[in-house]
């Protein structure tokens, strides 16, 4: 069997063609383009725009490099939310390396990795999972006897757009927590040239994956951003705002101990530790695995795995959030919003300086950048 | 002689590096390096004991549950706090799910490929792979018509010429023996495993709130409140989808995992004699019930020898870093018992880019931990060896069955493809244990037992000012131990001996080769150009290297000590 590509890279390849010669019904497609619009946060009536633009857009390759990470978003994309259009979408961009799942190992498996990056300069997609050790010179991670860092700026610096999956590849995650042993960071701390888009999340939800590479297909343009580089459709609202559990926040019914008859009612679990009033993610209206639970609809607070530096800032997790001015359970929750804003921005405040994320801008702009 | 690196070796978790030299067309010696360090341990010092469960769980994304389990039962063993019954069987459930799950996508998806070539598919006969499917499984998928909708799928793919993750690979490899038909029944189930993996394990989202890395675990019980008559609890509703999910894992296992893996293995008995690695087998006692008495027995084989189980010791556990990327005040020539160890990271290695390690010397990340200074190896084989010697009923009947079925004796056992056998036999074993341990949660409901955690003991300011204890858990891939030590309410130390650190360790003082390295030797290699031989033996263990390599401890940190086991 060859493997030697053999079309062009601006082919064009309709999506729904191929889901089509795959046995997914038009049925099928349009209910996932629902399901993509509803996590992009578009309004409904948006589907087909996004079923049409699907319906045209080109194949670009996408190669997934694992560096200081645990597999944790590679086993979340395998139980994406509509995972059998999810991975054909995933699979008709091409996945051209992704060790956890590839067939090809050693030479052969770093070849296929060269040749992508060569033969699509540019015209890639980039998914970094895990953070790179800065370290003495890089030796706390090597794949095929090369430092992770020298494979980021190589793979990074030439993609379209570089999605950083995970917290750990977004800011550096649990091996960046003090006391850094091997002074781990993020993908655009450790190559600031790169166009990188942060789905943070321990691990991400797959969901928010999907669509930013839906995203970027249908508008042509990566997502907005925030100033933690993570788009706003899914990052854009605090979970306490969105939270299910928020009315009894406001009628002060709280969970007080594990299993008592707020614990069993769905009482608000901020007296347990929960980080939602810090935290900007979907899992409220998104949740996880096609939509079954999420932390605090299952009784668990939230520990904030979406925010940078989570690991120190939002520990212990046990917790109950600091007393920033104007917090107190007797507040409205308008009090409590702005003074709890005000805390996380000096909690943040520290990373600020590796968040210099441009929003909105166009992809390839400086790809060319190493 | 010729020496071959693989690196990566794909279709596993983390980074493993394998160096071999080939003599006469079979490896004749072997080292197995973990090229990935994040000193875990370090960053847990000092760190809230109840909060470990979640830092630990992110050793492995893949485990997802384990390092929480082996955590919590360390910091309940220190402090004695006790679980109630719910949360124990809560926590059976989750376990013996992860390890369905696990181990059919070990199967399907990291070692499949070994033995199953795709390509060889396109030219099968639908009728007669429906015939075949039939053969062996009355599993409703196996009509020409399914078999030929599957092959039409992978031909347009194939025919696209953009292989992605199926680009090359070892396609038409002479060791590849399957005839298409069985391999295009094991690529249909390929697609049907990846499928119904994110459906079964929706269980950890029930009981969990998600997968991967379930945030459910408490230190003393669980985070899941439990009441009937609430729709913001475990009720009739969600018990009812745990039981039928599990029947769907069940299934699953019984219809399509093992009747495939009789059907490969019946083709490749000769890897039966490959692999054997160091024959010396260990696991730990899993599934408590109320009272903590565990559903499978703990315990060692050593030297092969199926005539007895010997009791384990955790005193006898050492760990040698003289061939790994650490350096150890006081272990020059010999290992340490855990905490007798003062590790500090001490990279020695070529400087990045490399060709070769200088494998005389350090060349791993990954420790060598040995039981009374043997290699030991651990994971499903150990398991089931430990339980079929125990005479574990339902263990017995399984591994009886899959001997007969494959015509062999249970020496067949010691190899490459028994290691793959086992795990379908642990996989099927507890997947049918599993709707028990949730009749009885449903029970104890029935009974108006709501209880989920211990409460008493949750606030640090009941605790002793200083405390240490050890939790044990059998994860999918073998014995797991985390040790903890808290001192006012923090943690001083925390230690955890991980499965794939047993199995990919390098070498020890004594310049005794880990399980991987021994199961190497003799391993053959048709053609060094593409080593598909070393694959299959490597990923017989279904390496997880991410948990392997996490530890890191301060120098001069007081030694901790725990109970005798």
């Amino acid at each position: 069997m060859s493997t030697t590509r053999t079309e062009p890279c601006n082919e064009t390849f309709s999506i729904s063609q191929i889901l089509k010669e795959r046995g997914v019904s038009r049925r099928d497609f349009l209910k996932f383009c629902s399901t993509v619009t509803a996590a992009l946060a578009l309004p409904p009536s948006f589907a087909p725009s996004v079923a049409q633009a699907l319906d045209e857009v080109k194949r670009p390759p996408l190669v997934w490099l694992e560096f200081q990470g645990c597999t944790g978003d590679s086993e979340a994309l395998l139980r994406s939310a509509n995972p059998t259009v999810a991975e054909i979408v995933l699979d008709i961009l091409s996945v051209d390396y992704h060790e956890t799942i590839m067939a090809a190992a050693g030479h052969q498996a770093e070849a296929a990795l060269d040749k992508t990056i060569t033969d699509y300069k540019g015209k890639y997609f980039a998914v970094i999972e895990g953070s790179i050790p800065m370290k003495d010179g890089g030796v706390y991670g090597c794949v095929g006897g090369k430092s992770n860092l020298e494979r980021a700026r190589q793979v990074c610096g030439g993609a379209a757009a570089t999605i950083a999956i995970g917290n750990c590849a977004s800011y550096g995650g649990i091996p960046a927590a003090a006391p850094n042993p091997t002074g781990a960071v993020g993908v655009k701390e450790a190559v600031p040239g790169a166009t990188v888009i942060n789905l943070p999340g321990c691990p991400c939800n797959a969901d928010n994956l999907t669509a930013t590479i839906v995203h970027y297909l249908v508008f042509n343009k990566i997502p907005a951003l925030d100033g933690h580089g993570r788009p706003l459709f899914a990052y854009g609202k605090r979970i306490h705002d969105n939270c299910e559990r928020r009315p009894h926040f406001d009628a002060g019914q709280y969970v007080e101990k594990w299993g008592d008859d707020g614990h069993r009612k769905g009482y608000c679990l901020y007296k347990m530790g929960c980080k939602g009033p810090a935290t900007f993610h979907n899992c409220p209206t998104q949740r996880y695995n096609e939509k079954t639970a999420w932390p605090i609809g299952s009784g668990h607070p939230c520990v904030g795995c979406a925010e940078p530096q989570f690991w120190d800032v939002m520990s212990p997790m046990y917790r109950r959030l600091p007393n920033v001015p104007g917090f107190g359970i007797e507040h409205t929750a308008d009090a409590i919003g702005l003074g709890l804003a005000a805390g996380a921005a000096g909690a943040f405040v520290v990373h600020g300086a590796l968040s210099a994320m441009r929003k909105d801008k166009e992809p390839g702009e400086d790809a060319k950048e190493d | 002689m010729s020496k071959i690196v693989v690196d990566p070796i794909t279709r596993i978790e983390g980074h493993l590096r394998v160096e071999a030299e080939v003599s006469g067309g079979k490896i004749s010696n072997a080292w197995v390096s973990g090229t990935m360090f994040r000193g875990i341990e370090t960053i847990l010092k000092g760190r809230d004991p109840r909060d470990a469960w979640y830092w630990t769980q992110r050793f492995c994304g893949v485990c997802t549950t384990v390092h929480s389990i082996a955590s919590i039962r360390a910091v309940e063993d220190a402090l004695k706090i006790p679980v109630p019954p719910n949360a124990q069987l809560i926590r059976n459930i989750i376990i013996a799910i992860q390890n369905t799950q696990d181990h059919v996508i070990h199967f399907y998806h990291l070692h499949a490929l070994d033995w199953v070539d795709i390509t060889s598919g396109l030219k099968a006969d639908p009728v007669k792979t429906a015939q075949l499917a039939a053969s062996i499984s009355d599993w409703p998928n196996n009509s020409p018509t399914y078999f030929k909708s599957v092959q039409d799928r992978v031909k347009a793919f194939v025919g696209s010429g953009r292989l992605g993750p199926f680009a090359n690979a070892y396609w038409g490899h002479p060791a590849y023996k399957l005839p298409p038909e069985a391999n295009l029944m094991a690529t249909a189930h390929y697609l049907e495993a990846l499928e119904w993996q994110k459906d079964i394990i929706k269980i950890h989202a029930i009981l969990g709130s998600k997968n991967p890395h379930p945030q459910t675990f408490l230190v003393g019980g669980m985070s899941i409140p439990i009441d009937p008559d609430s729709q913001n609890a475990l009720n009739a509703d969600k018990l009812i989808e745990v039981k039928r999910l599990l029947h769907k894992a069940q299934e699953f296992v019984e219809k399509v995992y093992i009747p495939d893996l009789l059907a490969v293995a019946s083709f490749y008995k000769d890897w039966a004699g490959i692999g054997a690695g160091v024959g010396n087998y260990m696991c730990y006692p899993e599934f408590p019930d109320a009272s903590g008495k565990p559903w499978l027995p703990g315990g060692a084989i050593l030297n092969r020898d199926i005539s007895k189980v010997v009791p384990l010791d955790q005193k006898k556990i050492t760990e040698h870093v003289e061939h790994s990327w650490y350096q150890d005040a006081g272990s020059e020539g010999k290992g340490l018992h855990p905490w007798e160890g003062s590790s500090e990271p001490n990279y020695t290695g070529p400087k990045p880019p490399y060709q070769y390690l200088d494998t005389d010397k350090k060349y791993s990340w990954v420790k060598a931990p040995r039981y009374e200074e043997k290699a030991m190896e651990v994971g499903p084989l150990s398991r089931v060896l430990v339980a079929y010697v125990s005479g574990h009923k339902e263990t017995k009947a399984a591994v009886d069955l899959v001997l007969k079925k494959l015509g062999v004796g249970p020496e067949a056992l010691f190899s490459t493809l028994g290691r793959t056998g086992a795990r379908g036999i642990d996989c099927l074993v507890i997947a049918q244990q599993a709707p028990k341990w949730l009749d009885e949660l449903i029970g104890n409901i029935a009974k108006g037992d709501l209880r989920i955690h211990s409460n008493e003991l949750w606030d640090p300011a009941t605790w002793p000012a200083e405390a240490h204890g050890y939790g044990w858990h059998e994860a999918p891939r073998g014995g797991l131990g985390h040790w903890i030590k808290i001192k006012d309410q923090k943690i001083l130390n925390y230690q955890a001996v991980v499965p794939s650190t047993w199995n990919a360790s390098p070498r020890d003082a004594k310049g005794q080769a880990g399980p991987y390295e021994a199961a190497l030797l003799g391993t053959p290699v048709a053609n060094p150009e593409q080593p598909l031989e070393i694959l299959r033996t490597i990923h017989s263990f279904d390496p997880c290297l991410a948990c392997a390599v996490h530890v890191l401890d301060a120098t001069g940190r007081e030694m901790i000590r725990v109970k005798a086991s």
